[in-house]
């Protein structure tokens, strides 16, 4: 079945959002359904179409497929955006993975609670300065490459600026020690799918506000 | 480099168990260097062999691997465990992440409180019969065949069986409305390798008590409360 991928997910980043940007990253278009309410979300689980009841769920290829990791590694394999072989795979998969992480703690900020918000976004900026941002900081000074694996772009590059301006819409002066990042920032965000995807009228969704929170909290709140 | 992999860990599961599991699955010996005190973690951090300051590490093929995700897909690969094509891995992968996120519930399980032990017990077991078995119980009557994907014993195999074998810790009889997998649980227990390793004396690690809290406390210096999720 050759039509496009099909999203189904909030109207929202979430953990759909590296989904788009690998997808915009590797020029394949793709549709999109957002759940609104409940029902929706019932009516799928109903329809025997979740495999876990949970989204995302990205329809691709005659398959159903769920669980962000696997849909990712699965576009990653299909765009040649996983390396070259076996070696290259497990640097995209351990800075994939890295970089995710910190993605994870950006994911939940929203629902933390008021009180303990200042904390996290201090957590944020700690583990991206002093964790995350200086192991991509130093593989891009060793090498002097362009792109982190290969010499060639792949997903771990995609993840990679997605992260730097996710954490920057929070700490905008993140990159400041961080020269190589800056320049890999540039030179990803003038890549012309990227540029394309960061450009108004995109599917990039923009991040969280109140209206996104209750809409997770109403559909998926037992 | 073709010595064996080098696993680095507490002497524990955690997440190092999958990775235990999935080589002797393979087949593939082993060493291991356990982390019992502060000192030891302070070296590997210094010497630069923790790309993201954590655990677990594994040295394999001249590579320093770390994120557990990234080790097993490397050893899955090489083993031949990723099935036949990218669609077969596709399959493997969604399977993994489910086991995986089952079993997560289980991971903090020794960090926490008794009172939220008994919560979390009965989470894990709500989560097991009504969320993920279910899901591979349908997966092996619909096809029927042996193995979970492509007719053939891969990572996804090795990882549900950890899991049944994880929840059951936890409640005995959990598998009683679900014969297709209790015949799965045979049949996979039953492969050589995976026989072997479910013997004493293999590198199995038993269920985490108080005396692997308090090292994995005190080496990664992790002090708070952990709370259920």
């Amino acid at each position: 079945m050759s039509g496009k991928p099909r999203l189904t997910y909030l109207n929202g980043r979430g953990r759909m959002e590296p989904v788009r940007w690998l997808l915009a990253a590797a020029g394949a278009e793709f549709e999109e359904s957002f759940l609104e309410t409940k029902e929706q979300y019932e009516k799928l689980i109903k329809d025997g179409v979740l495999m876990f009841q949970q989204v995302p769920l990205v329809e691709i290829d005659g398959m159903k497929m769920v669980q962000t990791r696997a849909i990712l590694s699965y576009i990653a394999g299909k765009y040649n955006l996983y390396g070259k072989d076996l070696k290259e795979r497990a640097l995209i998969d351990m800075y994939v993975e890295g970089i995710t992480d910190l993605m994870e703690m950006i994911l939940m900020f929203p629902f933390s609670p008021p009180e303990a918000k200042e904390k996290n976004l201090d957590s944020i900026n700690d583990r991206a300065i002093n964790r995350y941002f200086p192991v991509f900081e130093k593989v891009l000074k060793q090498h002097g490459q362009d792109f982190l694996v290969g010499n060639k772009f792949s997903w771990a590059d995609v993840q990679l600026i997605e992260a730097i301006l996710a954490v920057e819409e929070k700490i905008p002066a993140v990159l400041s020690g961080f020269p190589q990042l800056q320049a890999f920032k540039i030179r990803m965000s003038n890549m012309p799918t990227i540029k394309k995807f960061l450009q108004p009228g995109s599917r990039r969704k923009p991040p969280p506000d109140e209206r996104y929170i209750e809409t997770v909290l109403k559909i998926f709140k037992k | 480099m073709a010595g064996k992999p080098k696993l680095y860990y507490f002497d524990g599961r955690g997440k190092m168990e999958s990775i235990r599991w999935l080589l002797a699955a393979a087949g593939v010996e082993f060493e291991e260097e356990s982390l019992e005190t502060r000192e030891q973690y302070e070296k590997l951090l210094q010497g630069g062999s923790l790309m993201f300051q954590q655990v677990p590490m594994v040295e394999i093929d001249g590579m320093k691997m770390v994120q557990t995700r990234a080790i097993l897909s490397y050893v899955a690969a090489k083993y031949n465990l990723y099935g036949k094509d990218l669609k077969e891995r596709a399959l493997i992968d969604m399977y993994v992440g489910g086991t995986d996120d089952l079993m997560g519930f289980i991971l903090m399980f020794p960090f926490l409180s008794a009172e939220d032990k008994e919560k979390q017990r009965a989470v894990v077991v709500q989560k097991a019969i009504s969320r993920y078995f279910p899901a591979y119980e349908k997966v092996l009557k619909d096809h029927g065949q042996d193995f979970l994907v492509g007719n053939n014993f891969s990572w996804a195999d090795v990882h549900l069986l950890e899991a049944i074998l994880m929840v059951e810790e936890k409640k005995s009889d959990v598998l009683s409305g679900f014969p297709q997998l209790q015949a799965f649980k045979a049949r996979i227990s039953s492969i050589p390798t995976i026989k072997k390793f479910l013997e004493p004396g293999s590198q199995r690690k038993p269920v985490p008590d108080d005396k692997y809290v308090e090292t994995v406390r005190r080496v990664l210096h992790m002090y708070y409360d952990i709370k259920a999720n």
